[in-house]
């Protein structure tokens, strides 16, 4: 196939055409993804990376697919798992890859680390740690652009673990109360750290979750980037007409442990395989561009390649870089610290 | 000067401030519809509209995050807890969020928000709805705590906190709602950090705020009786705490009694005893006594729930003690 016909060519998914260039740029990103995991997970077993460190490894369609179908002005915010997300946002991978290395020129400066990626160029909303918490900060960015009209939409991500928190379910219903311009996004990866879904939720189909609280829900396959993009858009689409919130479940499968630390003993091998070697999202792609015959299975090892140095450099340039400096300690705290009164003095003596 | 009650003083401040910043908006329980569980905001739905005065359902974890999230993305939103007792179900939302966010973000987002209400004792409700929690709040960076001891500074220093561009916690008193005092007729605004000396003395300094700062007056009127000159200082702000101006009061009388409606054990009292004895020991002619409220939960029979607050007798005494007249 010639440059000038891949160009005009694509793939057609139950009625939307995905043109090459993204096609290329999806599988590209989950790829990314993928290696910069693995690179992480690497690193945090050579203790560089500290603390607490959880990949996503399986689930870059959920991530690649809605930050596609979503605008650039949307508010995104999800939980502790979120270098997928933050990656899929555009935010640049060695300001990523420095904050999980605790360096200078980390994405917060080096003070937040795995769990807390923010962009505020971007739109996104961390990265935070406290499994449910966000969901309620999603509420109040839905309110916001209710407030001021400004069109934008909030996509409030959480696991199939927070979904049964308390905090869901009061930003549910005034979500749903005031149809504020929200998409739920629940990435049930199956697990809530070591407990499965059917052990820790009385209604496994988390997408009814929203029922009585008149909050529509649509369940969408996670491991097919290109279906989850379309439903993401037509979910997203529904909140941005002003008809009010609505829940998003993603199935989808974390390849990993829930961290680091997590050897996953609670499933087992053949379980994981099954999905990874009969879902996985990337292979998946490539399987529907290679039978289009927009590309080989030789440039897709081509690309990992180019991907795998891209990742490699990535770490290098920001293990390169120095740890924050001391007086980092002490800012961002107060936007209008009171001179005299804070810092608290420390002094001895 | 106008003479108004302390609730109609914190009235004043939010409908100035919101006549003034279109980003300001009140949200709570019973904020709109019904004026108010205390009061407060009575009139505001009327003069600002629903868009602005928002009635919640009963749902502090909630509105406390929705908040939050309003103010990161740049509103000045006033959440209310009816009281404090129930801000207790929304403390995720407070400390590891609000408080938390512009740190764990490096700088990229702040919350410039206030969460207001009803703190401290109130009358005959028994242990969970009478209870003093700022020593809670005021152990968190990240987080400002504000407690006025009447109207005039109730008003001056809410309209600093919804102007701050930090998290401020604002804690009325219960029992203070309808306290009349003077308020200046012109605008003007009390800074955060800044502790007021409420009545000069030379003899011992009692530190107290929120309602302590009356009773503490009223202990210095009576110690006076007695030929003992005693300066009262309210700290106002007890996070960051102004204790440059403790410390000079101190250096002066040589003598101090800290005064809190809180329980004893790692109190408000407990720091500010630390801070005198770190920076002003020197100074001292004697111990810093401490007045707190007693170390059990709210109890309701009268006898009992007076003997569990501190009283202007306690105070009294334990001044005489710190000079050496008991």
């Amino acid at each position: 196939m010639s440059a000038k016909q891949k160009q005009a060519a694509g793939i057609t998914h139950d009625g939307v055409f995905y043109p090459l260039e993204d096609l290329n740029a999806m599988h590209d990103s989950m790829l990314y993804i993928r290696r910069f995991e693995e690179k992480a997970g690497q690193l945090y077993g050579l203790k560089k990376i500290g603390g607490f460190c959880h990949l996503c490894n399986g689930q870059e369609a959920v991530c690649v697919g809605l930050h596609h179908a979503a605008d650039e002005k949307d508010y995104i915010l999800t939980s502790y798992r979120d270098h997928g997300h933050v990656l899929a946002r555009g935010s640049d991978p060695t300001a990523v890859m420095a904050e999980l290395l605790g360096r200078a020129g980390g994405i917060v400066k080096g003070k937040g680390g795995s769990m807390h990626m923010f962009d505020v160029e971007r739109n996104f909303v961390g990265g935070n740690g406290i499994v449910g918490e966000q969901v309620p900060v999603g509420l109040g960015l839905g309110f916001s652009s209710w407030y001021k009209d400004d069109g934008r939409v909030t996509i409030a991500i959480m696991g199939d673990g927070g979904i049964n928190q308390g905090a869901v379910y009061e930003s549910f219903n005034m979500a749903a109360l005031w149809k504020l311009p929200i998409v739920f996004m629940v990435e049930n990866n199956q697990y809530a750290m070591g407990t499965s879904l059917d052990r820790a939720s009385a209604e496994t189909h988390l997408f009814k979750r929203g029922i009585s609280f008149k909050i529509p829900g649509m369940q969408i396959d996670g491991m097919d980037v290109l279906e989850f993009d379309k439903k993401m858009g037509e979910a997203i689409a529904h909140a941005r007409s002003g008809e009010g919130p609505i829940l998003v479940e993603a199935i989808t499968y974390r390849y990993r442990g829930h961290s680091m630390s997590d050897p996953a003993t609670y499933r087992s091998r053949a379980e994981v395989d099954e999905w990874r070697s009969g879902r996985d999202p990337i292979a998946r792609l490539e399987a529907q561009m290679i039978e289009a015959g927009l590309a080989t299975e030789e440039e897709f090892k081509q690309r990992d390649k180019d991907i795998k140095k891209d990742v490699t450099a990535v770490a290098r340039a920001a293990e390169a870089q120095p740890e924050p400096d001391a007086s980092e300690l002490w800012t961002d705290v107060y936007t209008d610290p009171i001179e005299g009164a804070y810092p608290y003095p420390v002094k001895v003596g | 000067m106008s003479k108004i009650t302390y609730r109609e003083a914190l009235n004043q401040a939010m409908c100035e401030e919101m006549e003034r910043d279109d980003r300001v908006f009140l949200m709570g329980e019973e904020v709109a519809e019904y004026n108010g569980a205390y009061k407060v905001s009575q009139g505001m739905l009327d003069k600002f509209g629903p868009k602005r005065v928002i009635d919640t359902p009963i749902t502090e974890l909630g509105f406390a995050g929705l908040g939050v999230g309003a103010a990161m993305a740049g509103l000045r939103p006033i959440i209310e807890f009816m009281t404090w007792n129930f801000a207790i179900l929304a403390l995720d939302q407070i400390v590891n969020a609000a408080a938390k966010m512009k740190y764990m973000s490096g700088g990229q987002y702040s919350v410039p928000m206030v969460f207001r209400g009803a703190g401290g004792s109130a009358a005959r409700v028994g242990a969970q709805h009478s209870q003093s929690l700022e020593n809670w709040m005021a152990n968190v960076p990240g987080l400002k705590v504000v407690m006025p001891s009447n109207p005039a500074d109730a008003k001056g220093l809410l309209k600093a906190a919804i102007r701050d561009n930090d998290t401020v916690i604002f804690i009325e008193n219960e029992i203070n709602y309808g306290d009349v005092g003077e308020v200046p007729d012109e605008e003007y605004i009390i800074p955060l950090g800044k502790a007021d000396v409420k009545r000069t003395g030379s003899d011992v300094t009692l530190v107290a705020h929120s309602r302590m700062t009356g009773f503490a007056l009223e202990a210095a009127e009576e110690l006076a009786r007695q030929g003992i000159d005693a300066e009262v200082i309210d700290p106002r702000t007890i996070r960051p705490l102004d204790e440059n101006t403790i410390l000079a009061s101190v250096a002066k009388t040589n003598r101090a009694v800290v005064i809190e409606e809180g329980w004893r054990f790692a109190g408000i009292g407990a720091e500010i005893s630390a801070r005198i004895m770190e920076r002003g020991f020197d100074d001292l002619d004697a111990p810093v006594a401490r007045v707190t409220g007693k170390d059990v939960p709210m109890p309701y029979a009268a006898n009992l729930e007076a003997m569990a607050l501190p009283s202007v007798a306690e105070i009294v005494e334990a001044a005489r003690v710190v000079c050496g007249r008991a």
